[in-house]
């Protein structure tokens, strides 16, 4: 697929940069990660963040319950038609990654249905460490993993944590209760990734989510330039 | 025809949504109708001569050239289940995208004009045959065989079905596949001269009425 290339008809393919209109599709950002790392939670505080500067919208893959949608609307982070919910068939790491179909639809629904937009984050179900999202379906993506999944992960690396185009490791606030080492995660993770950034966050500290809604409004000032 | 085509079009990896899916096999579990290999075979034998069929016609139908449209009402008025049509929408529109990408058509293209939100899933499989330049009778085989192959892999994530197991099944069907292929092939013959009422409308209560129940599960692995 290249992008700008479009074909007739309705339906643009996968990573087409415009839409069957003619207008340029809203940036896709993929956010993955094993269970439990904070995913969702990075997504609400994501949209907290952006939703007064730009028009957004949410596309979750649970694996087998609608919670993570419902926890986001439940939390009226966004108004509930910009969010939309991806079942996956037992498994996640399939719908973002081997066919991508399911999630494409949904993301053309939520354009056609509450666009333009400029943003759609596409949340992946708990996976493994070896989950990515297609390029077809994402034009970046966050990988998420959690100082309590064990402060070996991203020493042990694998394609989430070697190659996502943003790594955070999330709650480091936990760090002196389950015994990591954030400077020894910092370290092994920028020798897997060189010159790929890295956040440590913690969504309870006064700075948040900050600084991955920093590079998500880059990333955007890069999609539309 | 191609036969390297038709493996492309009828492999299980093909990126068409079919995965997210298990054809009633899920709520066929629950309920204790599936529960190994031999209540498995028993259902995707039930599955393939009843809405195999059916789908196989379809198939056949569009890749002969009775039109689409005629075809996605005769897909209508042969699914009860409102689930079942929205899904065999869903599926079609996934198809349609994955066929538009691979072998792209006017008469892919035409079909998706008409039905932005997806026609029935056998109708777009047809035309994708026709775009890839197979007959009516690969279309009838990709059809039949998928209304069993779904099932069984379906099974093997539900109950950890040994795998093995679960494709001897499908490959003790494989005569049958071919069986209702070749009974799809005639109808779509007769759907040329009769027009799409002249199709199989053979139906599974249970799997309709599964469907159904199945849809209103809050905690479930597949979409149907």
């Amino acid at each position: 697929m290249h992008l700008d290339h479009t074909h007739g008809g309705p339906g643009a393919v996968s990573a087409d940069a415009r839409r069957a209109d003619g207008s340029r599709r809203a940036l896709r950002i993929g956010l993955g990660g094993p269970v439990g790392s904070g995913k969702t939670a990075t997504v609400a505080a994501l949209c907290r963040a952006l939703r007064d500067e730009r028009s957004l919208a949410v596309v979750t893959n649970d694996i087998y319950t609608r919670e993570d949608a419902e926890f986001l609307l439940k939390e009226a982070v966004l108004p509930p038609e910009r969010i939309s919910a991806v079942e996956t068939g037992a498994c996640p790491h399939t719908a973002i990654r081997d066919d991508i179909s399911a999630n494409l639809e949904a993301v053309e629904d939520l354009e056609d249905e509450v666009g333009p937009l400029d943003l759609v984050l596409v949340e992946s179900g708990g996976d493994n460490l070896t989950a990515t999202f297609s390029k077809g379906l994402v034009d970046a993506q966050i990988f998420v993993i959690d100082v309590a999944g064990g402060d070996d992960i991203p020493r042990k690396g694998g394609p989430g944590v070697t190659t996502a185009d943003l790594l955070v490791v999330n709650k480091t606030d936990l760090a002196p209760h389950v015994g990591s080492d954030l400077g020894r995660m910092a370290a092994d993770a920028a020798a897997q990734r060189g010159a790929l950034p890295v956040v440590l966050q913690s969504l309870r500290s006064e700075r948040g989510v900050a600084d991955v809604a920093d590079w998500v409004r880059a990333q955007l000032a890069a999609w539309t330039a | 025809m191609s036969r390297a085509a038709l493996l492309v079009l009828a492999d299980g990896r093909f990126p068409a949504g079919g995965h997210a899916h298990s054809g009633g096999a899920e709520e066929a579990v629950k309920a204790g109708r599936i529960t190994g290999a031999a209540s498995l075979e028993d259902f995707c034998r039930g599955r393939l001569h009843t809405t195999g069929l059916v789908a196989a016609s379809l198939a056949a139908a569009a890749a002969v050239g009775v039109p689409a449209v005629e075809l996605d009402a005769a897909a209508d008025a042969r699914t009860p289940s409102p689930t079942l049509r929205l899904a065999a929408r869903r599926l079609g529109r996934q198809l349609m995208r994955a066929a538009r990408a691979t072998w792209p058509s006017d008469e892919l293209d035409a079909l998706a004009g008409e039905f932005p939100k997806g026609a029935h899933q056998p109708v777009v499989l047809g035309v994708a045959a026709r775009s890839a330049g197979l007959g009516g009778d690969d279309a009838a085989h990709c059809a039949a065989y998928e209304s069993v192959s779904g099932a069984a892999t379906a099974t093997v994530r539900l109950l950890s079905l040994d795998p093995f197991e679960a494709t001897a099944v499908l490959a003790r069907l494989a005569p049958e596949v071919d069986h209702v292929a070749d009974l799809a092939v005639e109808a779509a013959a007769g759907a040329l001269e009769q027009g799409a009422g002249a199709l199989p409308a053979a139906s599974a209560p249970l799997l309709e009425i599964g469907a159904e129940a199945h849809a209103g599960w809050a905690v479930r692995l597949f979409a149907s």
